[in-house]
């Protein structure tokens, strides 16, 4: 009766070695090697100063003091300095719609507000120029047409506001009542309130949501290649030295000042984050705002009026789509997704993409759920888990163009034995991986934190093995957040270029490079198709896994009710 | 955390590997992209053991790509890129010399002077305004005839033009100017040009088709555009200007160190083919076999005489100081360094 | 039924453990020995080290150095499932997925599915549950799901039980009844059971010998009576029970002077010669009946009414303005309004500490 029992301990304690330090050890060499050594490469690579390649110091003092670098260097600032200021008082006050009123309908405005997050950043673009371009619908509106500085500016904004959105949502979601009710209590004001109460708590997330809608700008160069008509920035120069030059070095110079303002913003959050620690205790009572009609109207206009801004520019992009031969023939038609007649990659890009944004998802969600299991639940290996903490937090502060750039520098080396990747489904998969880690991370890991912290020492106790107990216990638990790292995979994967653009070969050319290839040849109709495929394909998943979601809770009711006892 | 694994080295392998019979012969080319279809199907129809695998950019791009390539070439063969750029390749030694089977049917003019020939050409392309006649009529706009009318003030911000770092189009237009006016009087006429330009843009199709949909009144692009998208309907006027056109050959050339070798060598002959010929006559009016090509309706007939003297060893020598030259004035087309 | 329910329980040993957290000593050369069959509380403040102990008897922490000893087994370097012991949680850590059923079965791998089936009946019926099999966690009520904890700790017959703080998720009202109720099991399994605890009304009414920790160190290790009556330290007497304390020196070997007044010491009040000295609030007598050594005047000053006793706050005439208490039955209180009484503390109820 003792042998058996002691056998099946030893194999439980064998596998579950395997799965803890095993997987710890395999967690830190992908980061090593998807997160760390490309970032080194771009460094490398900016200071080599190998010839014809752009790099090096002396390059490098040539590049920052050329009056060139300057004129982009001001443009990039400018738009994003712009976009910032715009795009952040507007989500705020859309946040707060959704959060502190009591508006009709804030479910679809919520859904409505995701809509750029389902396309690539181009597709403001091209909505743009069928709306404002010298043969748009409100071309009467402007004055001067849309290419340039404003172009750039307002696709931005709308690239960008969902990502701000977020932010802020869950800023003003964490309110006190009791607070509130102090300030009324005192007499104060509406807008005392609002000084004394809501804006010092959320004053930290409009500084995140100001540099993550500065930092997506300054890197982003899918809005400025369609709409930016000769008003060039840095973003777009890099991919232009890098994809139009082959030129490495000036890529990677450009790579590491775009790094800088990421960075910074990084660490002036971080540095925030750890002064004013959590304002929030743990006994805060959920806020319920007060009926009052007058704000509601006020705030049910401005959400409308966004809505509707973001429903005439994608609507615009998919009926531009279908338009035959825009402007002189509006009649309908699919003319523009016979994508096999036409430059950019056609259909093969769709599938591509497809099966790009399915590894992605399934890899990387069960990747990444695991190895933030493995470092928030498990006992031992503490300088293993302190680096692989500080890995998977990097990605967060570079942009894709950067990291891509990497992947490009350190994957193209001669002699690296990874080579054979290069250009590689699998390649595009373990960056777009790497990319959108760290946003992926943090919901497995809010997810494993609010789970009893002694289950793993029960089930510990109860000899059962902690691979198993993940599987039977904690998978089931967090099925939620997993649906939901899953969708945030595969719509990043779909949608995303800024990585991507410098890694595909001519097999595995996605849609969002499809659509680019295309806007440069000229075929717009033919890139706002294959944008709209990317926002219908995108938006379905999402609903899918959100009615999956939904059906998962449904079936789990009987025991996800708050126990009467607790 | 087992079953993911074997399921992650699975797709990699996938991936990674992909194990074909048949000989994969990676094409670089800058042909349009309607194009390649027809091509792709007719070769591999001719040699079905051989498998194209096409790699398409524009010339400026796929030229720097080579380049960069230059120690590990990807490339087995390039199939249409623009003469004066793979002279350049030639010159860094980066050509298989290689004479087709059919290079005795080829035009003097239409192939490297050296013999067996760096390279071979297929056609020719060459420059075309696209003139949007609708548009012209709603703003005015008088049909220009000649390039030095697309200096007058009344078309100012309403021409677009492809960038020539990055398009082979472009660069012919310029090298062309260069060629006709004189280099003084050349910089000059783009200074001018300039300041009507709306969009320098980065293919050479794309002012074609921007000025087909009136986004832009006028395209400084090709004939190919021009003419398909006439054919579609669009209101456009294709003008030959009268100082002549630019051109350049699209040309087929062997990679030195393929590892594919023959297989480059049987599309380098397939090329040359008459087969390949008829192929061509369809998009272009002048082709490397003389006799071949048929007139296009939407041209005119003494459109080969239009073309001017074209020195593409000139060319290709100061491709890169044309380019530098031309980057410094209208690269970032701002009043701050334009001015420069 | 007993001999089928658990193994019989085996000695534990814990030899001078050794644990820090970076400058903190959480445990220092700890040593316990733990009767097989014996329910041992660990008692201290919070930070005191108790629930480090039990960690690293549990194998969650790694001791630093030191030896831990189950049965005959060395278990120190041992991985928590090979060291053959259930736990029972604060939280309880029940996973909410699973069905009660499918709780007190996760730890019953490599047997039959009847054999599961029927040991978790078993168990249900052990601790009063049966017939909530079906139950998921949430659907029960804290004092159930403490019972499920504890039969799924008790499923795969562990020879040691630990019970890390299981009473302080519930009332009060509960709390004192599901006490009495598992130390009522735990004699009936005679299963070695080691209880974390912060509370000494739970600790006093469970444990067969109670372990005092602070800063690290075991204070005393004693039966609950021992430890009430003669605690070894002052960190013992002020943390179990009430006391008062006055500022004393040694006169003589039977003797200490406080304030204005000699007390006679008994014979084991301790060695110190001058320090601190302890008396129980319930030691004290007030107006006694019959003259009684380490009698005198003082004052009263206030008198709460506790329901089945009264605690009365008083000067001692010789030692003014140093407060003293004493819990006295309502019938032995002075009248009110009497102000000056006598107090008698009886020489067998001082102790001294340095």
């Amino acid at each position: 009766m003792a042998l058996p029992i002691a056998r099946q301990v030893s194999r439980a304690e064998w596998g579950d070695r395997i799965f803890v330090v095993g997987g710890k050890w395999l967690w830190l060499g992908l980061l090593v090697v998807a997160v760390l050594l490309p970032l080194l490469a771009i460094f490398w690579r900016g200071f080599s100063s190998e010839a014809g390649q752009g790099g090096g110091l002396a390059a490098a003092r040539e590049l920052l003091t050329s009056a060139n670098f300057h004129w982009l260097l001001g443009n990039s600032l400018k738009v994003s300095l712009s976009v910032a200021a715009i795009v952040v008082p507007l989500a705020y006050l859309f946040a707060y719609a959704l959060q502190r009123t009591l508006i009709p309908g804030k479910t679809v405005w919520r859904g409505l507000s995701l809509l750029p997050l389902m396309a690539p950043s181009m597709l403001p673009g091209i909505a743009l120029v069928y709306l404002f371009g010298n043969q748009g619908l409100l071309r009467g509106l402007l004055s001067d047409n849309i290419y340039g500085f404003w172009g750039i500016v307002l696709g931005e904004v709308i690239y960008t506001f969902p990502h701000a959105l977020m932010i802020l949502l869950s800023a003003l979601s964490l309110a006190d009542a009791r607070l509130f009710d102090a300030a009324s209590s005192m007499g104060a004001s509406p807008a005392r309130a609002f000084r004394s109460v809501t804006w010092p708590a959320t004053r930290q997330a409009v500084f995140a949501a100001f540099c993550l809608v500065f930092t997506l700008t300054i890197t982003d160069f899918g809005v400025p290649v369609v709409v930016g008509g000769d008003y060039q920035v840095l973003a777009l120069e890099a991919y232009k030295a890098v994809v139009g030059q082959q030129q490495f070095g000036r890529g990677a110079l450009i790579g590491m000042v775009l790094l800088l303002p990421a960075l910074f913003s990084f660490g002036v959050d971080a540095w925030l984050r750890r002064r004013h620690g959590d304002s929030m205790s743990g006994r805060a009572q959920v806020f319920q705002p007060s009926p009052s009609r007058l704000r509601d109207a006020c705030y049910l206009a401005i959400v409308l009026l966004i809505c509707a801004v973001l429903l005439l520019v994608f609507g615009m992009a998919v009926y531009s789509s279908l338009v035959k031969f825009w402007p002189y023939n509006l009649s309908l038609s699919l003319n523009h997704y016979q994508f096999e007649d036409t430059a950019g990659g056609g259909w093969l890009a769709y599938r591509n993409s497809l099966t790009m944004a399915l590894c992605t998802a399934l890899i990387g969600s069960v990747l990444i759920f695991t190895g933030a299991y493995l470092m928030e639940k498990t006992q031992g290996q503490k300088n293993l888990n302190l680096a692989l903490r500080m890995l998977s937090f990097v990605p967060m502060a570079v942009p894709g163009l950067v990291l891509g750039l990497g992947y490009v520098f350190f994957f193209n080396l001669n002699g690296n034995p990874l080579h054979v990747f290069y250009g590689s489904m699998a390649l595009l998969v373990v960056c777009t991986i790497a990319h959108y880690l760290t946003t992926a991370q943090m919901t497995a890991t809010t997810a494993l934190r609010q789970l009893d912290a002694e289950f793993e020492a029960a089930a510990l106790s109860l000899k059962a093995p902690l691979y198993r107990h993940y599987l039977r216990v904690t998978v089931p638990i967090c099925l939620p957040a997993l649906l939901d790292i899953l969708r945030y995979l595969f719509v990043s994967a779909m949608t995303t270029v800024s990585a991507a653009i410098f890694l595909y070969s001519p097999d595995t050319i996605l849609a969002a490079v499809a659509v680019l290839n295309m806007d440069d040849a000229g075929n717009v109709g033919g890139a706002a198709a294959m944008s709209s495929l990317i926002l219908f394909t995108s938006g379905s998943v999402s609903l899918l896994l959100a009615w999956a979601s939904r059906g998962a809770l449904r079936r789990s009711q009987a025991w996800r009710q708050i126990a009467p006892g607790q | 955390m087992f079953k993911p694994l074997a399921l992650v080295a699975a797709v990699l392998t996938a991936f990674s590997l992909n194990a074909f019979a048949k000989t994969e012969l990676t094409v670089y080319t800058a042909l349009e992209a309607e194009q390649l279809k027809t091509y792709k199907k007719a070769f591999e129809q001719a040699n079905p053991d051989i498998e194209i695998k096409w790699v398409r950019d524009s010339t400026g791009i796929i030229t720097a790509k080579l380049l960069a390539e230059k120690d590990r070439p990807q490339a087995d063969v390039v199939w249409g890129l623009a003469a004066s750029s793979l002279a350049i390749l030639d010159q860094q030694g980066m050509l298989d010399n290689y004479a087709p089977k059919d290079l005795d049917k080829i035009g003097k003019n239409y192939r490297d002077a050296a013999n067996p020939p760096a390279w071979v050409g297929m056609d020719v392309w060459a420059a075309t305004i696209c003139f949007n006649t609708v548009e012209a009529q709603k703003q005015g706009l008088t049909k220009p005839v000649s390039w030095q009318d697309l200096t007058k003030p009344e078309y100012k911000g309403k021409i677009v033009m492809p960038n020539p770092a990055s398009s082979g189009t472009g660069f012919l237009d310029v090298s062309a100017w260069l060629q006709t006016f004189g280099e003084k009087q050349g910089w000059q006429y783009m200074d001018d040009l300039h300041q009507n330009i709306g969009q320098y843009v980065h293919s050479g199709s794309k002012p074609c088709k921007l000025a087909a949909s009136g986004e832009f009144p006028i395209g400084i692009s090709f004939e190919y555009p021009a003419v398909q998208l006439k054919r579609q309907g669009a209101p456009l006027d294709i003008i030959l200007p009268k100082e002549g056109l630019g051109w350049e050959i699209e040309a087929t050339s062997v990679i030195k160190g393929s590892s594919h070798a023959d297989a480059a060598r049987k599309l380098a002959d397939f090329s040359a083919s008459p087969a390949a010929m008829e192929l061509y006559k369809e998009n272009f009016a002048v082709l490397a076999q003389p006799g071949i090509a048929k007139p296009q309706t939407e041209l005119p007939a003494d459109y080969e005489q239009r073309l001017i003297k074209n020195d593409f060893v000139w060319a290709s020598r100061n491709r890169d100081s044309i380019l530098a030259e031309w980057r410094k004035r209208y690269d970032g087309k701002s009043e701050k360094v334009a001015g420069q | 039924m007993n001999t089928a329910l658990t193994q019989p329980g085996a000695p534990m040993k814990v030899r001078g453990i050794q644990k820090r957290f970076g400058a903190f000593t959480a445990l220092d050369n700890v040593s316990l020995d733990v009767a097989a069959g014996e329910l041992v509380c660990l008692l201290g403040p919070s930070g005191c080290g108790k629930t480090t102990l039990l960690r690293c008897i549990a194998g969650l922490e790694r001791q630093d150095s030191g030896e831990l000893y189950l049965g005959e087994r060395d278990v120190s370097l041992l991985p928590p499932q090979a060291r053959d012991y259930g736990i029972l949680f604060q939280s309880y850590a029940l996973f909410p997925n699973l069905s009660v059923e499918a709780n007190i079965g996760y730890g019953l791998t490599g047997s039959g599915r009847d054999e599961v089936r029927k040991r978790v009946g078993q168990m249900l019926e052990l601790v009063g549950l049966l017939g909530s099999e079906k139950k998921y966690p949430g659907q029960l009520s804290g004092g159930q799901q403490q019972r499920v904890a504890l039969a799924r700790a008790l499923a795969p017959a562990p020879s040691l039980l630990l019970l890390d703080e299981p009473m302080s998720a519930l009332d009060a009202r509960v709390r004192e009844h599901l006490c009495a109720e598992l130390r009522q099991l735990q004699r009936r399994l005679g299963i070695t059971t080691l209880m974390v605890t912060h509370n000494q009304d739970e600790a006093m009414l469970m444990a067969d010998r109670i372990a005092v920790m602070n800063n690290g160190k075991v204070e005393q290790y004693a039966t609950p009576q021992e430890i009430y009556d003669r605690p070894a330290t002052p960190f013992v007497a002020e943390f179990v029970g009430q006391g008062n304390w006055l500022p004393f020196s040694r006169n003589s070997a039977s003797h200490a002077q406080v304030g204005g007044m000699k007390m006679r010491l008994a014979d084991d009040a301790g060695i110190a010669q001058s320090g601190r000295l302890f008396c129980r609030p319930e030691a004290i007598s007030v107006n006694p009946p019959v003259h009684e050594e380490n009698l005198f005047p003082a004052k009263v000053r206030e008198i709460t009414f506790l329901g089945n006793r009264c605690r009365m706050s008083f000067e001692l005439e010789q030692l003014p303005g140093h407060p003293l208490l004493a819990e006295l039955a309502p019938e032995a209180m002075p009248r009110l309004g009497a102000q000056d009484i006598w107090v008698a503390l009886p020489p067998r109820s001082l102790q001294v500490f340095a």
